[in-house]
């Protein structure tokens, strides 16, 4: 699924990478436990997650994750954005809540990371 | 019998970690995986390494004085040795247990603290160690066979 299809399905806004439009994604992962990201994360994931802070940047960064959706609303302050700059990483934020996002991404056909 | 020269350093660098800075928290992990990438080593080897470290290094940060993290790069293995200055584990083999965190309410809130660094840094690496003396510190060395990968 490309991102600017994550986009329309979530009616994200893009906060970061929109030269990213077309990139695929294969599998997705929400979670706010950073662990556990760096437990699943595989493939090209996209990471839904309610945390809004410098550790999700650099855990993308870490385990190679493309896509970063933050849910519930919550947009990271400039500092943060400005950390996925020149790293490869998309942020889009949405005001959806993390269940309703997830869900809406499954019933579009994005399987989750346990399925890579 | 092996000849020394099979066993060839082709890189070290040690990186400081500060206590307590969750913002810069990972910048050395960061930093390692960089130069592994400028390496030219395979990117699933290096996506082990760099988690291992990233782990070790929030370990560091949250719960320790401070201290710094050791990259050697050989022909066929990484070593990563992070030591830090203190306080020390009381009971190493409950802090390794999956699950077990003391993490304070802010770490949890930052995304960390759920008590899986560890079974986390034991996935990724091909060989684990841990010496802890309450006091004195706590020194993990952790090695990636890049042969196995």
């Amino acid at each position: 699924m490309k991102i600017k299809d994550v986009c329309k399905i979530l009616n994200a806004r893009v906060l970061a990478g929109e030269e990213m439009m077309d990139f695929d994604i294969e599998c997705a992962f929400g979670s706010d436990m950073l662990s556990d990201v760096l437990t699943f994360a595989r493939g090209r994931m996209a990471l839904l997650t309610g945390l809004n802070s410098h550790q999700v940047i650099r855990t993308a960064e870490i385990s190679d994750i493309p896509l970063i959706i933050f849910v519930r609303g919550r947009t990271p302050d400039k500092g943060i954005i400005d950390l996925a700059h020149g790293k490869d990483i998309c942020l889009l934020g949405t005001d959806l809540i993390m269940y309703e996002a997830c869900g809406k991404l499954y019933n579009a056909g994005l399987p989750p990371v346990t399925r890579l | 019998m092996k000849l020394k020269s099979e066993c060839k350093l082709l890189y070290e660098e040690c990186f400081p970690v500060t206590a307590g800075n969750l913002e810069h928290a990972g910048e050395a992990s960061v930093k390692i995986k960089r130069i592994l990438k400028k390496l030219g080593i395979d990117s699933d080897f290096i996506k082990r390494v760099s988690i291992a470290c990233y782990e070790a290094e929030m370990n560091m940060v949250i719960y320790s004085c401070g201290g710094s993290i050791k990259l050697e790069v050989y022909n066929d293995k990484v070593i990563v040795v992070a030591e830090d200055c203190g306080p020390g584990i009381a009971d190493v083999e409950l802090a390794l247990r999956d699950g077990y965190s003391t993490a304070s309410d802010y770490v949890l809130s930052q995304g960390f603290g759920a008590g899986r660094g560890f079974s986390n840094i034991k996935r990724c690496s091909d060989s684990f160690s841990i010496i802890s003396e309450v006091g004195k510190g706590t020194k993990l060395t952790l090695c990636f066979n890049i042969s196995g990968t």
